[in-house]
């Protein structure tokens, strides 16, 4: 009974998200920062729930996401290019080897596909190294892939250290938050299954999952590559909110980014992940724009305020929750409808939520 | 002797490179042996000094500014301990990774904030900015006083680390933190004690690095950074001769590789090194080995 409600509750609640952004469309202007804001946190919920796949849930500490994303982001790009557009991205490198395109939705799961792959790949050896050697192989492979991609010789390819453009991208807001809403749909179902639970238990006790049976190599390695399919379609969608893409801007100082957003939403909450993804991208591009330009309040004139003050404001902020709120926004819980149900019924209790 | 004359200045490069990463390693490697946390800020500290130094250049003559360097880069070393490492020291070693790693991104800001985003020149200290004739190769002085001048401090923290008290209760930490607690040694204290050496190194270091490169830019510490991390790794973490010897091995590879053509590698066969090591050898060419238990 309860299940059931939820369950229809849960879907009013999407479709009440999704009418909102379809009246947000209607009546703000195309160019309003608030439709950047919504594009932008949708893709960075997909990348961050699938960092938390990896960090909070797996509790493998993986600083390669933006290694992978980068590789979603050009395997969708150079696959969608339109073949007519090719000789002018391509123009130091004769128009490139690739003489097709294929449809936006194949672009996409290749992104993931070839994301993961790599993941495999790389997993064989790293994933046998524990904590902070494993953070730092992985932020090593993630810069490795970023110097491939930068590589001349692959310019027929990747265009080298050249833009990759002209690849179909999205002009609703609708569709990264279609797209990012299944990934994390379907990483949640994951994270309830079987699988999940095996996922939970090494992260809480490597050795006590093996000895109940768990093998851990085979499920450090599924996770490192569902969370790297992911984080690829995540760099896909990036790539076409961006219109243009160039390895270099895919920095371990991205990965940094990423994982501040999770560590605020909580490690081990997908609710959490999401939640801070749109905090952190609204404030950072839109709520502290104002500290960016000089104020003047009568004729007190408000000191420090110029350009990239928003960013000290703001590493400040982020600094303060992994201090002194280190659970972040909802812990390792999650945003449940029993929770605000109980909220309210019993409003002098303290909310817990029970997954 | 012609394939000398063609490699030379990348050798001597490597040499100075790899010795201004030993300088910056042994800030990770002190940090690491004694907390077990990957400090991703002593990169930022090291370019906090460059800055240091650019800007205090611009009011006073040198023979200050190189000294409030100094002061100014241990005092933020201390503070970023105290403000954000030691809250955490019960706390499990990810969230001071995390900690780190916001530390990180706050000082970048900050740099980017004080420079405008603007690169910013770094000035030319006399007779280490000089040129010089080493056989058939020009180079600058920085070059040939940047191995002297980690020998002799990398020897200087070897007699105080081996013959003095507070080396030896740095000993102790690094062995087992909790029982050398229980011994009546003040942590706390020792804890400072490596943050201050390590930045007053990293500070020395941005002093010989920046002499080569024209400017400073916020993120111009976080490659030398994670390129010491390499170095301290290879060598075994925990060991300062490990570090010094993965440093100069790193850089003078760097530097060989970029004189064969394949600049883009450069930064990537740093990493590769490093997952070959970690694969291979986890515990690096000097690291003690730690076996775990259930």
């Amino acid at each position: 009974m309860n299940k059931k409600r939820n369950t229809v509750i849960a879907a009013l609640l999407l479709l009440a998200a999704l009418a909102l952004i379809l009246i947000l469309e209607r009546i703000l202007p195309p160019t309003h920062i608030a439709l950047a804001v919504l594009k932008k946190g949708c893709i960075y919920s997909l990348v961050a729930v699938s960092m938390n796949l990896l960090n909070g849930f797996t509790g493998l500490f993986s600083l390669g996401q933006a290694g992978f994303m980068l590789i979603g982001a050009y395997t969708y790009a150079v696959l969608t290019i339109p073949a007519a557009d090719r000789g002018s991205v391509y123009m130091y490198y004769g128009g490139g080897i690739i003489h097709f395109s294929v449809p936006v939705i194949v672009g996409l799961l290749a992104a993931g596909l070839l994301a993961a792959l790599f993941a495999w790949l790389i997993g064989l050896p790293v994933l046998r190294l524990k904590s902070d050697y494993l953070a730092i192989a992985t932020l090593g492979f993630a810069e490795i892939i970023r110097a491939f991609f930068q590589w001349d010789e692959l310019g027929v390819i990747t265009n080298g250290s050249n833009m990759l453009r002209k690849y179909p991208s999205f002009s609703t807001t609708l569709y990264p938050f279609i797209v990012s809403a299944v990934c994390i749909g379907i990483m949640v179902l994951i994270i309830n299954s079987s699988y999940g639970r095996a996922f939970k238990a090494i992260r809480d006790d490597e050795i006590a999952a093996e000895a109940m049976g768990i093998n851990l190599a085979k499920h450090k390695r599924m996770a490192f590559c569902i969370s790297s399919f992911f984080a690829g379609i995540g760099g896909a969608l990036l790539a076409m909110y961006q219109t243009s893409i160039q390895a270099a801007t895919f920095r371990s100082s991205m990965t940094y980014e990423i994982l501040l957003i999770v560590v605020i939403g909580g490690l081990g909450s997908v609710t959490g992940s999401c939640i801070a993804s749109f905090l952190f991208i609204a404030s950072s591009e839109w709520w502290l724009r104002f500290l960016d330009t000089e104020m003047t309040i009568g004729n007190f004139h408000v000191p420090l305020l110029r350009a990239g003050f928003r960013k000290v404001v703001f590493s400040v902020i982020i600094m303060a929750i992994v201090l002194f709120a280190r659970n972040g926004i909802m812990g390792n819980r999650e945003f449940s409808i029993n929770g605000i149900f109980r909220f309210f019924k019993n409003p002098g209790k303290k909310k817990e939520v029970k997954q | 002797m012609d394939f000398i004359s063609k490699n030379l200045p990348y050798l001597l490069a490597g040499i100075s490179v790899g010795g201004q990463y030993a300088l910056i390693a042994i800030g990770y490697t002190m940090v690491y042996g004694i907390l077990r946390l990957i400090n991703f800020a002593h990169g930022d500290i090291f370019m906090v000094a460059a800055l240091v130094t650019v800007y205090s250049t611009t009011v006073m003559p040198l023979y200050l500014s190189i000294p409030l360097t100094l002061i100014v880069t241990v005092a933020l070393g201390l503070l970023v301990e105290r403000a954000a490492y030691k809250p955490l020291r019960s706390a499990p070693r990810m969230s001071v990774m995390i900690s780190a790693i916001g530390v990180s991104y706050l000082l970048q800001n900050l740099a980017l904030y004080v420079t405008g985003g603007l690169a910013q020149t770094y000035p030319s200290i006399p007779f280490i900015s000089n040129t010089v004739q080493v056989g058939p190769a020009t180079t600058k002085m920085v070059t040939l006083v940047t191995p002297i001048l980690t020998i002799i401090l990398v020897f200087a923290l070897m007699q105080l680390i081996n013959h003095t008290k507070i080396g030896m209760a740095m000993r102790a930490a690094a062995n087992d933190f909790e029982t050398s607690r229980l011994m009546g040694i003040k942590v706390d204290n020792v804890i400072s004690v490596t943050f201050l050496i390590g930045s007053f190194l990293a500070a020395v270091g941005s002093l010989l690095y920046f002499t080569n490169y024209a400017s400073v830019i916020p993120t111009s510490g976080a490659m030398p950074g994670l390129k010491a991390f390499v170095a301290a790794v290879f060598g075994g973490i925990g060991s300062i001769p490990g570090a010094v010897i993965g440093a100069f091995i790193i850089g003078i590879c760097e530097n060989i590789i970029k004189g064969l053509g394949w600049t883009t590698f450069s930064d990537a066969f740093t990493f590769a090194l490093l997952i070959v090591i970690l694969i291979f050898k986890p515990t690096g060419l000097f690291g003690e080995g730690a076996t775990d238990k259930v």
